[in-house]
């Protein structure tokens, strides 16, 4: 992996060895640049990519390309989220070259919430090509310069192209087989579903080195601070493919009150600290959700600042 | 079979609310198989649209008559003697029905008596569920005999996706993971090579997306 596929600086900060650390910005459900730049600035400096959302949750925000450049407008490197369910391949594809023209150098490729989830559930899917599809894509564009249909592509885009894996849903023994798919059909790096069972993880890391894939892809361990019991119990109940041990939740509601965002800080050290160790594990991707401006914090007491320059 | 579904009640009675002289026709195809459209619904609606009309106090006439199938215009010319009695026309087939009818009665107004829901089976006495999507290229051997794009909420043709949990889809606890049941049955029957093969997009030419169908067997053409 010495060879720089994008050139990227979280590839660079990737294969130069560093323990990466990403962050993530969902962008306004609306025109408000300037909350975008007031959340994107806390992560200025402390983490080396930052996620752009796409219409998480199946409900409409600010483009994440268009977010995305706003980010590199305002000295932030963009990982633009793409999502299969609101474009059909025309559009990936003309939505790729635009990114990659405008500067976006790091893509990562998801299937995409369900539309029922989000606040346009009478929208019509899309769903045209799939999220390993679209890996492929990305790296058929980049590699060999062609488009989906065989005909070449005048000016390759050089994408690092990013998949996500969610160790947590199921069936859990097929899991890692679709990782390594992932793989094979072009994904760089890997970033994971939040992470709270942490047997259940370390148990997926050793398959995923016994089978070499770190070898062969750079995987960043998902993690998200819990801000309370409620938020707990909403991710262990609501969120599908979310695991929350109840020993977490037991946990949180044992700090007392007004020390649970804190306990939550606590556990998402904790697993951080295992992480640098872990195995396989090429860096962190903290999902702080609405908690931006906690982010230097955390950087600073998991101890990965001041960020590489590469 | 197709599935389908009986309209509300007042809905149908808006519908025709301007009718005095109504015929029901009902199919003794598919939707009489899913016990929504054949000659034993189509009198019940028959004899509901006369209740209503004589509750209102209103003259209605309501006829019924079920054909062999509204998807075939041989059957269809049936109603030739009758439908001139009528004002309106109540198909309680599926979504072809009324319109195999619209075509061959232009003159008569032609309402749809059912939502038409999606071609599936029984899965038990009184619950269908969907298993084809009519995309035209059928591939299913390579998924243990189970079509991920009828059944997928997302089509996938590589999950399944992070949204599987306890066999059951992201949607709804009440909609099964085609791809938990694909994975399984493939592990179980060690075929775990063939789901590790990256399945390239599908061309949906063949689908819905290729624009209208049509099917024509030239052995078969007059």
């Amino acid at each position: 992996m010495s060879e720089h596929k994008a050139g990227s600086n979280l590839e660079k900060v990737l294969s130069a060895g560093h323990f990466a650390f990403t962050g993530e910005c969902g962008p306004p459900q609306g025109a408000n640049v300037d909350h975008l730049i007031e959340k994107a600035n806390h992560l200025k400096g402390c983490v080396d990519a930052v996620n752009v959302t796409d219409n998480q949750t199946a409900v409409v925000r600010m483009s994440s390309w268009a977010a995305s450049i706003i980010l590199i407008q305002h000295g932030l490197e963009p990982n633009y989220q793409m999502v299969c369910r609101d474009r059909n391949r025309l559009a990936i594809q003309s939505d790729i070259l635009g990114a990659y023209s405008l500067g976006i150098r790091n893509m990562l490729c998801l299937s995409g919430d369900h539309q029922s989830f989000g606040n346009h559930p009478e929208s019509k899917n899309v769903f045209d090509i799939d999220s390993m599809q679209l890996i492929h894509t990305a790296k058929t564009m980049r590699d060999e310069g062609k488009f989906l249909n065989g005909s070449d592509v005048d000016v390759a885009p050089k994408l690092f192209i990013g998949a996500a894996s969610n160790p947590f849903a199921e069936p859990f023994d097929f899991r890692v087989y679709r990782l390594a798919k992932k793989i094979s059909a072009g994904a760089d790096f890997v970033q994971t579903q939040c992470i709270y069972n942490m047997d259940k993880f370390r148990e997926f890391m050793k398959r995923a080195v016994d089978m070499g894939l770190h070898e062969k892809c750079y995987i960043l361990a998902g993690v998200t601070p819990m801000k309370s019991v409620g938020m707990a119990l909403y991710m262990s109940k609501q969120v599908p493919g979310m695991d929350v041990p109840p020993s977490l939740v037991k946990r949180l509601r044992g700090a007392g009150k007004g020390k649970v965002a804190e306990e939550g800080i606590k556990f998402a050290l904790e697993q951080i600290e295992e992480f640098k160790e872990m195995e396989g594990v090429a860096g962190v991707h903290l999902m702080a959700i609405e908690w931006e401006h906690k982010v230097p914090e955390i950087a600073e007491r998991a101890g990965v600042l001041p960020r590489p320059v590469v | 079979m197709i599935v389908a579904e009986s309209k509300p009640i007042k809905e149908l009675l808006e519908m025709v609310k301007d009718f005095k002289r109504i015929l029901v026709v009902g199919c003794k195809g598919c939707v009489t198989v899913c016990n929504v459209g054949g000659a034993k619904e189509a009198a019940i609606l028959a004899s509901t649209l006369r209740i209503s009309g004589k509750k209102e106090g209103l003259d209605v006439m309501v006829g019924e008559h079920t054909l062999e199938r509204q998807c075939d215009p041989e059957y269809i010319n049936e109603l030739k003697d009758v439908i001139g009695d009528y004002d309106a026309v109540i198909s309680i087939a599926c979504g072809v029905g009324p319109q195999f009818l619209s075509e061959r009665y232009p003159d008569t107004k032609i309402f749809p008596g059912v939502n038409t829901k999606f071609m599936g089976g029984a899965v038990e006495h009184g619950v269908w569920a969907e298993r084809c999507a009519g995309c035209g290229t059928c591939a299913i051997h390579l998924f243990g005999g189970l079509c991920p794009i009828a059944r997928c909420s997302k089509s996938l043709l590589n999950g399944p996706c992070g949204g599987s949990s306890n066999g059951k889809c992201e949607i709804s606890q009440d909609v099964d993971c085609v791809w938990d049941l694909i994975v399984t049955k493939m592990m179980e029957q060690d075929r775990l090579d063939e789901l590790t093969v990256f399945r390239p997009p599908k061309s949906w030419t063949t689908a819905r997306d290729g624009g209208p169908r049509k099917m024509i067997r030239e052995e078969l053409v007059k």
